[in-house]
């Protein structure tokens, strides 16, 4: 059992199913879908709630769709680490507790 | 076990989001192939700009190859170069404007053939402008033909039967051989296929940008990149393929770094 | 009256560019025109701060011009014809991305490395387009060195208003004659206003700016060029500049721009003297052309002749503008043989006799 945990969330429409993160996974806890986005593609989901919220599987997403979410130790509460979007726009980057993530 | 879309809407609604989307962030899909290495790049180049806080203060340059439209994604003011000529376009806004921090994104063709001219003299005059060089053994946009940093025996679709050395020359290591320029400050070759790569490969386009207010001469930040479309390859087998084939030619690693000195003295 | 100078038409060029608050020139050597580079290296900086660069070859500075200008910058480059058709893929992306800035040709004799005597060989190459795509440069042809001066800050002031490339053409033998100029004051620099289109950093209060000339969409192409062509015909209606001397009861006109328009007059002053009833009209916009002026005078006149430093360019014009309602000739030397005014009296007398 990891130590600390985690979520992410993927926005599932704007992902190539490329299946990058789906390797980067640590935790294997993510796959492709069996059904395809709107753009035609097997979009990534998170299959096992193993998350640690490493943020591997968002660092070398190329198209920039997952949010990574960890759990406050102290209270308990998730809250991002890495949100990485689509660079177009005003981008928003918040990146914590890098020690910790690398894989 | 795999959750159904609604499940994963379901899902978000119970999320603590702290931080949310802006509303001003365009909903521009990157044109790039599924698991293409420029995605990656532009994040983290874009990600080290607003790290720095410096968005108000730089200037890009695109370039002619599949990274066109860069400046459809990322969100600073920026120039689309001819092919070959962005860092003459970045001498030219630089020179202009020393404050700005100023950077050209530029594929092999770009930098490494057709803008080999322009881009050895920029580093010769130490411009201090950071260059983004993906190198990803091909010439992307244009369907897949020979890049000069293309492999030996690398199947293209203008080496059918892969590139000879006696007949194409030898793959061109551009990056070691602009290291050798006094004009030369930072010179780094990086790549983006893991997560510990993509760390580190964003850590040196920090650095990069940074150090042009140092003003002691040009940052190259290769990046070895993939092309799983003109490769051939999904984007899992084309990571693999480039750990087996280009970095073995193409080692990672800093060619040229900055002194404590040349730091501290700034 | 401003300042009063004997110079050579290439530094009264640099010269006019520093009074005229030049933010930036870049340059490479190459004869007849190397002494703008010479002249900006050495005073230039001093005076006013301003960028001065020698570049690798001419692609490089005319990409530098489109970065400076995509920027904001008051910024120009010189050279002379081998230089300027390297030069002309980086002018279709200037033009095409509508970047306001100043390109000098001192024309000299080809075709390939050709001869460093002037010529005015490189007409077609200006007017009709010498890169790629629909576009055009806004061409000024000066005849004095005085003009040499002043189409630097007008056509810097022409470039800012339509957000379109000015050329300067003229030839070998301007750039190098030296004559007396009257210099206009220093414009301090910085006192130009910044585009709002240029690329200076995305502040918060505005969308990023993206200088480009990529537009992928046919549709979308389609529409730049039309607004491009609306462009166009907007200068073509307003900055049309032409001299006519001696026009109005003329029998005979020739046309001539820049250092064939001097030689023009004298063979029109001996003509005149002769009885001979001879006009000259001098194009000093070569794009946009003064068709309207040659077509007024094809009205009375029994013949034109167009005279060149070249093989027979601007004559197509000429022909375009009087549209077959008489005799069209073309007279020109090469190499950089200058025609002598008895020699242009002979060929417009022949002419002459046939026509009537
Ligand atoms: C003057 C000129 N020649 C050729 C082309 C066609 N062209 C467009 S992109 C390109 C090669 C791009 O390859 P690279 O720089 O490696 O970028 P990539 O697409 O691989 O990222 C070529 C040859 C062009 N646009 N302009
Ligand atoms: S954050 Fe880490 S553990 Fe969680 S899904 Fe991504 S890669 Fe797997
Ligand atoms: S890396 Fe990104 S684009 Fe690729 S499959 Fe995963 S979420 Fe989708
Ligand atoms: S063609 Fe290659 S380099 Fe271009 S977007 Fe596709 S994968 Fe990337
Ligand atoms: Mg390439």
């Amino acid at each position: 059992m990891a130590k600390v945990r985690g979520d992410i969330s993927i926005d599932i429409e704007n992902c190539k199913g490329c299946e990058l993160c789906v390797v980067a996974c640590p935790q294997n806890a993510m796959a492709l879908a069996k059904d395809i986005n709107k753009q035609g593609y097997h979009y990534a989901v998170l299959v096992e709630d193993v998350c640690t919220g490493c943020t591997n599987c968002s660092l070398v997403c190329p198209d920039a769709v997952i949010t990574v979410y960890r759990e406050d130790k102290k209270t308990g509460e998730k809250v991002p680490v890495a949100e990485v979007r689509n660079v177009t726009g005003d981008i928003r980057i918040t990146v914590g507790a890098e020690e910790e993530a690398e894989g | 076990m795999e959750k159904s879309m609604q499940e994963i809407e379901h899902h978000h609604d119970e999320m603590n989001i702290v931080c949310e989307r802006p509303s001003t962030l365009l909903d521009a899909r990157m044109h790039y192939c599924p698991g293409c290495g420029h995605g990656v790049a532009h994040r983290i180049l874009m990600e080290a700009v607003e790290e720095l806080g410096i968005q108000e203060q730089t200037i890009g340059v695109a370039p002619v190859g599949c990274s066109v439209f860069a400046y459809l994604y990322m969100n600073v003011d920026m120039q689309e170069a001819a092919h070959g000529r962005a860092t003459a376009v970045a001498t030219g806004i630089k020179r202009c404007f020393p404050d700005k921090y100023v950077y050209t994104y530029q594929g092999d063709g770009d930098l490494a053939a057709i803008g080999t001219g322009e881009t050895v003299h920029t580093v010769n005059r130490g411009e201090n402008i950071l260059i983004v060089f993906i190198n990803n053994a091909i010439y992307g946009m244009t369907g897949g033909q020979m890049a000069p940093t293309t492999l030996i025996h690398q199947k293209t679709s203008t080496t059918p039967y892969g590139r000879e050395a006696s007949f194409m020359g030898n793959p061109l290591k551009i990056t070691e051989l602009l290291a050798q320029l006094p004009g030369a400050f930072y010179v780094t070759r990086q790549a983006v296929n893991t997560p510990v790569n993509v760390r580190r490969a964003k850590k040196a386009l920090l650095n990069g940008l940074k150090y042009q207010k140092l003003n002691k001469g040009t940052c190259l930040v290769e990046i070895v990149s993939n092309c799983p479309t003109n490769w051939g390859m999904k984007p899992v087998q084309a990571n693999e393929w480039l750990v087996e084939n280009m970095l073995p030619y193409y080692p990672l690693g800093d060619m040229k770094v900055p002194s404590k000195e040349d730091i501290e003295n700034a | 009256m401003g300042e009063l100078r004997l110079m050579k038409g290439n530094e009264a060029m640099a010269e006019a560019a520093i009074r005229a608050g030049m933010d930036a020139y870049f340059g490479y050597p190459i004869t007849p025109q190397s002494e703008v580079l010479e002249y900006l290296t050495r005073e230039a900086y001093n005076r006013t701060q301003c960028t001065v660069l020698q570049a690798e070859s001419e692609i490089a500075s005319i990409n530098m011009v489109y970065g400076a200008a995509g920027a904001g910058a008051r910024v120009w480059t010189s050279s002379s014809s081998p230089g300027i058709s390297l030069m002309q893929e980086g002018l279709s992306y200037i033009a095409g991305a509508e970047l306001p800035c100043l390109i000098a040709n001192i024309n000299r004799g080809g075709p390939g490395l050709g001869t460093i005597q002037p010529s005015q060989g490189d007409y077609f190459q200006s007017v009709k387009g010498g890169g790629h795509g629909d576009y055009r440069l806004i061409v000024l042809a000066p005849a004095t060195v005085q003009e040499m001066a002043d189409f630097v800050q007008d056509g810097w002031d022409l470039a800012d208003k339509y957000r379109n490339p000015v050329l300067i053409l003229a030839d070998g033998a301007l750039g190098q004659m030296m004559e007396k100029v009257e210099l206009r004051d220093q414009i301090e620099r910085g006192t130009r206003a910044t585009p709002s289109w240029a690329t200076t950093g995305k502040t918060a209060d505005r969308d990023r700016n993206f200088v480009t000339s990529l537009f992928i969409k046919p549709e979308e192409m389609e529409q730049v060029n039309l607004r491009l062509q609306e462009k166009y015909k907007l200068i073509e209606a307003n900055e049309i500049r032409v001299q006519e001397m001696e026009t109005e009861d003329a029998d005979f006109v020739i046309v001539a721009y820049g250092l064939s328009a001097r030689i023009g007059h004298k063979v029109m002053e001996i003509m005149r003297a002769e009885g001979i009833k001879v006009g000259l009209i001098r194009p000093i916009t070569l794009w946009p052309y003064p068709y309207a002026t040659v077509a007024k005078a094809a009205d009375h006149v029994k013949g034109f002749l167009s005279l060149e430093l070249n093989a027979g360019q601007m004559v197509e014009d000429v022909r375009l503008a009087v549209n077959g309602r008489c005799p069209v000739g073309h007279y020109g030397r090469m190499g950089g043989i200058i025609p002598s005014p008895e020699e242009v009296v002979e060929v417009i007398k022949d002419m002459y006799s046939k026509i009537q």
